[in-house]
This record gives structure tokens, C-alpha cells and sequence, in this order.
């Protein structure tokens, strides 16, 4: 486990201590209903401050049961977690893919040269890499399929990351281009 | 935990609908602009309305003996300034009272003065008072939500005080009451919330390097800052 996991498996752990310590150390047991709802003993403090007050309004829809109503909390949380599970390995595939595609960029790109100088008519390919540091990444990646959305639309680390190998392809697919011209 | 369907008379309610609308006019304003400029920072805005979606279904026991849940509004306040979570916050609000029967329509407007406009901006300023001390990203990032969470309930309590003030010692006995229930209920919470605020910051440091520089919450590296000064 790298440092960085572990950190964050100690705040995992620091959370959920907090939430079970109130429990183990039993502290509901002085009242009628353990743990209950701040909201429901907020209702109670109401009707003890004015007996009288009733609710003016009441919801739309109520599930009919606690077993619906924690299916719903489930669902709410399920949604919130899925979205945020998604973001997060998409942003992990666009890396590994940028990672990639920067790699193959790096490999297409000596590849061309030794066909360039082989039979010389080959470099077209290794045109559009060279062109541009940026872009060449990008088209370098379409090979590699995952790659080409990670380091077209990703501005982000992995994009600055793969530039730099990028711009090697760059350097090294000009000398083909500079071939078939000659 | 937000105060319940029709426990606020009705004038209370319409005034905290006042107060709280244009906040959330704004906001959504803001978070058009924020989408139109910036598209692809849609699936993080996204992504920070999850949070507070999550943190609000977790229920968590708390040293009062009862139960509160946190509201995770402090992630997108210091990601994408509080006007953008009013909208979040807010809509996280309609669907518990839609669906689950937990807060109200009646009471939305003052649920959503606390939770998605008060707590924001509490956190976001503490965030960046922090920040402006020197604090490393991480201390401001849980002191910002830790104050995002409990400043939340205080202000439930306040509304409530307000509301009900107690026969014998007025507003600041029902104060200390409905702050019992609350405030004193969410501050183990509100460090739970502090510290998983902190867990998603630093995937997101590790995960979205680039999108955190362009809103501004890490530092630009100095090598590219002197790339685009080249590039002008």
C-alpha cells in the first residue's frame, strides 16, 4: 500500500470510528428512543414549547413505511455514489489512456522513422504526429482507442504529462516529413 | 436534519422563502455560466452535487444519543464558490421533500437559507481565510466544511428559536434547546464531514490536477504559468 492509500484509508477509518463510537459507548441509552432523528426531537421541543402548534401542512408524499422510506435514503446515497464513482474512473481511464497514448506516440513515432528511411514514401502517417507537440499526442492516441478522448479532452495532468513525450514524437517524425519532401 | 413539513408558521416560512430566493436565482445563474464556459467542468459540478446527495442520506449516530446527517455543501462551495451550491444544495432539499417526506416544501426556504446558502458561504469563507493564513490546502479544505456542516444547524436553530421562543426565558432558551438537538448532535458529524471533504479533495488533487488549477484551489505550477507568459 503506497503512502497515499493508506492516508486515505485512515480517514475511512477515523470516519466510521466516529460514527460507531456513540454507539459502543451507549450513548442513547438514557433515552426512550435511542438515536431517533434530531429532526423528530426538534417536533417534540416544538410541541413542548407551544402545546398548541399543530402542523399547518404535510408532505405530498410520505412513504408508507420505514423499510420505503430507507430504501429511498439507499437509492438517494446509491445515485450520489454512482455519479461520483463514475467520475472518478473515468478520470482514471483518461489518464491510463493519455498515459498510453503517449507511450504508442512515443513508439509510432521511431517506428516511421525506420520505415522513412527504408522506403521513404511512409512518413505521411507520422506527418500529422509530428505537426504539432498537442495534437500529435491526440492522433498518435486514436490507435490506441481509450487514448484519444483522454488526451484531446483532458486539460488536465495527464495531457501536461503527455506532452512531453509528445514532443519527442514531434521531434522525431520531423525528420521523415523532411524525407518525402526531399 | 432539516426542520420538518409544516413545523414553521406560515409567516416564518414565507419570509426565510424571501430571503432565501435570490440567492438561488443567482446561483442558478451562476451555474449557467459556470456549465456555458466551461463544459467540461459540467461532470465535476456533477460530481459535487453527488457529495452532498450522499452525505445527506447518511445518517449518522451522534454523542447526543440521536441521529443527524451531514450536508457535504462545503466540497462544491470551495471548488465552485457558494452561489453554484445554493442551486445544489437546494435541489438535493426538493428531492428529500418530494420523496422521502424528510424536510418540507413549506419549510424549503429556510432549509435552504442553512444548508445550501449560510453553510456554503460560512465554509467558503472560513476556507479561504485559512488559505489567505498560509494554511496548507488540506486544513483549510476540513476546517471549510467542518464550518460548512455546523454553521448549517446553527442557523436551523436559530429558525426555530425564532419561530417558537420559549414562554419563560424567550429566544435565547428555545436557542439553547433547539441547539442542543442540532448544533451540539453535528459536531462529531460535521468532523466526519470535514475529513471526508478532505478524502475526495485529495483524489480529486491526485485525479484532476488541471481542473483544480483552472478553479483556482491548487496553485498553477510555475513552469506553466511561465509557458503561457511565452506563449502571449
Amino acid at each position: 500500500m503506497s503512502r497515499n492509500t493508506k492516508i486515505n484509508a485512515l480517514l475511512l477509518l477515523l470516519v466510521a470510528a466516529l460514527a460507531v463510537l456513540p454507539l459502543a459507548l451507549g450513548l442513547g441509552d438514557d433515552k426512550e428512543q435511542p438515536f431517533s432523528g434530531s429532526d423528530g426531537e426538534a417536533q417534540t421541543a416544538i410541541t413542548e414549547i407551544r402545546p398548541d402548534y399543530k402542523p399547518w401542512f404535510s408532505p405530498l408524499y410520505e412513504p408508507p413505511s420505514g423499510e420505503i422510506e430507507s430504501a429511498l435514503f439507499a437509492l438517494q446515497a446509491a445515485i450520489g455514489a454512482g455519479v461520483l464513482a463514475y467520475y472518478f474512473g473515468l478520470r482514471r481511464g483518461r489518464r491510463q489512456g493519455a498515459a498510453r497514448a503517449a507511450e504508442a506516440a512515443g513508439r509510432t513515432g521511431t517506428v516511421a522513422k525506420d520505415e522513412a528511411t527504408d522506403g521513404g514514401g511512409s512518413g505521411t502517417g507520422v506527418a500529422d504526429a509530428g505537426a504539432d507537440s498537442g495534437t500529435g499526442v491526440a492522433n498518435a492516441g486514436a490507435d490506441s482507442g481509450t487514448g484519444t478522448a483522454g488526451a484531446r479532452a483532458d486539460s488536465g495532468a495527464g495531457a501536461t504529462a503527455a506532452r512531453a513525450p509528445g514532443a519527442e514524437a514531434g521531434g522525431a517524425g520531423s525528420s521523415p516529413v523532411d524525407g518525402s519532401g526531399a | 436534519m432539516h426542520i420538518a413539513e409544516g413545523y414553521l408558521p406560515p409567516v416564518h416560512a414565507a419570509a426565510w422563502g424571501v430571503a432565501a430566493a435570490p440567492f438561488v436565482v443567482h446561483g442558478v445563474r451562476a451555474l449557467t455560466r459556470e456549465v456555458r464556459s466551461n463544459p467540461e467542468s459540467t461532470l465535476l459540478l456533477g460530481s459535487s452535487g453527488a457529495f452532498t446527495f450522499v452525505l445527506s442520506a447518511l445518517k449518522l449516530p451522534s454523542v447526543t444519543g440521536s441521529c443527524s446527517h451531514p450536508t457535504g455543501t462545503g466540497l462544491g462551495a470551495i471548488l465552485f464558490r457558494p452561489p453554484i451550491m445554493a442551486v445544489l444544495g437546494t435541489i438535493t432539499l426538493l428531492f428529500q421533500a418530494l420523496l422521502l417526506a424528510h424536510g418540507g416544501l413549506t419549510t424549503l426556504g429556510a432549509n435552504a437559507f442553512s444548508m445550501a446558502i449560510v453553510g456554503p458561504w460560512a465554509g467558503y469563507g472560513t476556507y479561504r481565510l485559512f488559505r489567505r493564513f498560509g494554511a496548507p490546502l488540506m486544513v483549510a479544505v476540513f476546517f471549510g466544511a467542518f464550518v460548512a456542516d455546523l454553521s448549517t444547524y446553527c442557523v436551523t436553530s436559530v429558525q426555530l428559536a425564532l419561530a417558537f421562543p420559549d414562554p419563560g426565558s424567550g429566544v435565547p432558551g428555545a436557542l439553547a434547546k433547539f441547539g442542543g438537538i442540532f448544533a451540539v448532535t453535528q459536531i462529531p458529524l460535521a468532523v466526519s464531514e470535514g475529513l471526508l471533504t478532505v478524502l475526495v479533495m485529495r483524489l480529486l488533487t491526485q485525479s484532476s490536477k488541471g481542473e483544480l488549477t483552472r478553479l483556482g484551489v491548487l496553485a498553477r505550477p510555475r513552469a506553466e504559468r511561465h509557458e503561457e507568459a511565452a506563449a502571449r
